[in-house]
């Protein structure tokens, strides 16, 4: 198996689909000639052609249009949104359009598109390139959310996503792009959506999270082990739709969870999580569920951005607060 | 359509002229006097003087970036014409929408340049406008200042003002939704506001012949209603005379204009990790190198004696103290802090936030 890092997994995955499905095109501002801000899709130009890999126009409302309609004459198209923020700007094809195609059809057309972000702090990037925008997408019916941890998860994931018949939100944390790597197969196999990862097992409280955060967990459990903490951590790997049951088993186990989010801290993927878990297992637990996440402010993107993160510190605040109750 | 008589001859497709873009300086430093426009002495040394100091400002801002005291940056160089050109035009309760490459101009309006260093570092206080400039900092979500533009230059109309609004965008800029949008409120609404689209000929990696197949992007504007010029962007006379002409009819009431400026970025898109040459040739960047827009005007300022080697080492010095002074004052300004982040959301913090910040402020004492 390859050594690869995140970035060039997802590169492997757009390589891998547009090689076995002639339908799959891959298309943004900057992603064909340069291979993308990141060369994400370095070299694929190159490779499938000008027709299937290509450079838009600066309008990220076109793109997505472009997408759309591309899906219904039976493309599948991957659209890459350069940063996170410009997402705004094509919050109508996403959330009025795409997510709603299937249905305003009465099933004839759908929406097969994968929307690919780089989101994510920690980076330095300037303001509006680095939220984490998963809860405005999770609270918009039919769209999928997708958040890899790991070059592994993120070719499966990918793979799966470019599959898949509806409209995915595909979101890539910039800090992970290239800050390790991991082994990763050749070809083609899939991460299924939908489904969450243990990735880490422990008696005593769960940790639920994804992203970058699931590292920032692990670090963290590490540390709490060495108190005699036993800390469960779970990748979510999706967050729409979201593997409760995963989630829920867990807690029935641990009888004590924490959410950790990147985003700020209010009506999130994490209010989600601890809604459900609120729902389904509230019985079980000892302790109410809490969340590490950043504050209700605009992404802190300079000086105090690190400050502004959640960290390894505040995970483990956090699980003392829910251990202590 | 009351008077349907029959068609002489087929005239029913709508056509653009061809145009050449307005220059007043050619490259070596000789000018159209017919062109010229109104500008004392004083004022021509002051243009070059500008110039001058903004390439320094931008070659010290490369590697204060580059020693990482700085944070995003975007080049200046090559665009020096079309940005101090333009500014200059105007007076000082015009108001000015740039995007994120157009640093130079609200300085020259007024912006402290060590609050632009903070904005570079993400330092909240970079954003604090004084009171008396009329300026939004640089805008990073392309076109969101084309349609604010056409509020702004509205609020200004309500209240009487003889003030003009001019914002900056680029070639990728004017593919964007909001760019047409901007226009036609301005065109439906006459409104007082100068579009200038600094056509540098890349977006990022992108030419502008992958942006549109319009032969020209002055051309958009008719489109819109609005007075479309096309002007040599490496020509600080050709600039200013089409912001002046720009800002005198939106005082008199005659509406907006697009200008579509012709330039170059001597440069890379940004100082993190742009590499030009994966799709510039080193040919066409020399060709452009020979109409630089300080090499130009310096040959007709010497040639008037208005301009001499020692004005420029001066100017050169005196932009590198300033910049050494401003980022020295950058550096010393206090910490940004959370708390104060959280304050600074709404004019009156709701309880949810000041929950937070009671928290940070716990455990920060801990
Ligand atoms: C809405 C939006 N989409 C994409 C970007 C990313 N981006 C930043 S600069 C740039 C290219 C802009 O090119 P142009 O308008 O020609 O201006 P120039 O950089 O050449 O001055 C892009 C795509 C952005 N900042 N905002
Ligand atoms: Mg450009």
């Amino acid at each position: 198996m390859a050594q690869m890092t995140m970035i060039e997994a997802i590169k492997d995955a757009m390589r891998v689909e547009l090689e076995r499905d002639e339908n799959v095109l891959l298309f943004g501002e900057d992603v064909g000639h340069v291979g993308g801000v990141f060369r994400a899709t370095e070299g694929l130009q190159k490779q499938f052609g000008e027709d299937r890999v290509f450079d838009t126009p600066l309008a990220e409302s076109g793109i997505g249009g472009l997408a759309l309609g591309l899906g219904i004459q039976g493309f599948r198209p991957i659209a890459e949104i350069q940063f996170i923020g410009f997402i705004f700007e094509v919050m109508d094809s996403i959330a009025a359009q795409a997510s709603r195609m299937r249905y305003r059809s009465g099933g004839k057309y759908n929406s097969p598109i994968t929307f690919r972000t780089p989101f994510g702090g920690g980076v330095h990037a300037p303001e509006l390139h680095t939220d984490s925008l998963e809860g405005l997408m999770m609270q918009t019916p039919g769209i999928k959310v997708v958040v890899p941890s790991n070059p592994y998860d993120a070719k499966g994931l990918l793979i799966s996503a470019i599959r898949d018949n509806d409209p995915v939100f595909f979101m890539e944390h910039l800090k992970l792009y290239r800050s390790f790597r991991g082994e990763v197969p050749e070809g083609e196999y899939t991460v299924p959506i939908g489904k969450a990862n243990v990735v880490r097992e422990g008696s005593d409280v769960t940790i639920i999270t994804y992203g970058a955060m699931v590292h920032t967990s692990l670090k963290a459990a590490e540390e709490l082990e060495k108190q005699g903490v036993q800390a469960e951590v779970i990748d979510l790997r999706t967050l729409m739709p979201l593997d409760i049951e995963t989630i829920v088993e867990s807690v029935k186990k641990t009888n004590r969870a924490i959410v950790v989010q990147e985003a700020q801290k209010t009506s999130g993927a994490a209010a989600e999580i601890m809604a459900q878990i609120n729902e389904k297992a509230i019985l079980h637990l000892e302790a109410p569920v809490i969340r590490v996440a950043a504050p209700d402010t605009v992404v802190a993107f300079g000086q105090i951005e690190k400050e502004w993160l959640p960290n390894e510190k505040k995970v483990i605040a956090g699980v003392n607060q829910v251990i202590n109750f | 359509m009351d008077n349907v008589s029959v068609m002489e001859k087929a005239n029913y497709e709508v056509r653009t002229n061809k145009v050449m873009p307005l220059s007043i300086l050619s490259l070596d430093g000789k000018v159209n006097e017919d062109l010229l426009p109104d500008l004392s002495d004083d004022q021509l040394r002051e243009l070059m003087r500008r110039m001058v100091f903004t390439r320094t400002w931008d070659q010290r801002a490369i590697s204060l970036q580059r020693q990482g005291r700085l944070g995003f940056y975007a080049p200046v160089s090559g665009q020096e014409a079309s940005m101090i050109g333009s500014e200059f035009a105007l007076n000082k309760e015009d108001f000015v929408c740039p995007g994120y490459r157009d640093m130079p101009q609200i300085v020259w309006h007024g912006l402290p340049m060590y609050q632009a260093f903070l904005y570079s570092k993400g330092h909240q206080h970079g954003g604090e406008i004084p009171e008396d400039v009329n300026v939004l900092m640089p805008q990073i979500i392309i076109g969101a200042q084309i349609v604010q533009s056409a509020g702004v230059a509205m609020g200004l109309k309500k209240r009487g003002k003889k003030n003009v609004v001019i914002t900056y965008t680029g070639d990728g800029g004017s593919s964007q939704g909001d760019f047409y949008e901007g226009m036609n409120f301005a065109g439906a609404f006459k409104l007082p506001v100068i579009f200038v689209v600094q056509n540098n000929g890349y977006a990022i990696s992108t030419p502008s012949s992958k942006q549109t197949a319009a032969e020209t992007i002055a051309q958009k504007g008719l489109a819109a209603g609005i007075k479309s010029v096309q002007v040599d962007g490496m020509d600080v006379l050709a600039m200013y005379k089409a912001v002046q002409d720009a800002a005198e009819r939106g005082r008199n009431g005659e509406g907006a204009t697009l200008i579509e400026a012709i330039t170059y970025r001597f440069g890379p898109h940004s100082m993190s990790g742009d590499d030009p040459t994966k799709y510039r040739t080193k040919d066409e960047e020399s060709e452009w190198v020979l109409k630089d827009p300080i090499v130009r005007f310096r040959q007709y300022l010497e040639a008037k004696d208005l301009w001499t080697e020692e004005d420029e080492t001066k100017t050169i010095e005196e932009a590198k103290q300033t910049v050494a002074d401003q980022i020295k004052k950058a550096e010393s300004t206090a910490k940004m802090t959370i708390p104060g982040l959280i304050d600074s959301m709404f004019e009156s913090t709701p309880s949810h936030l000041e929950e937070q910040k009671k928290a940070y402020l716990e455990k920060e004492g801990n």
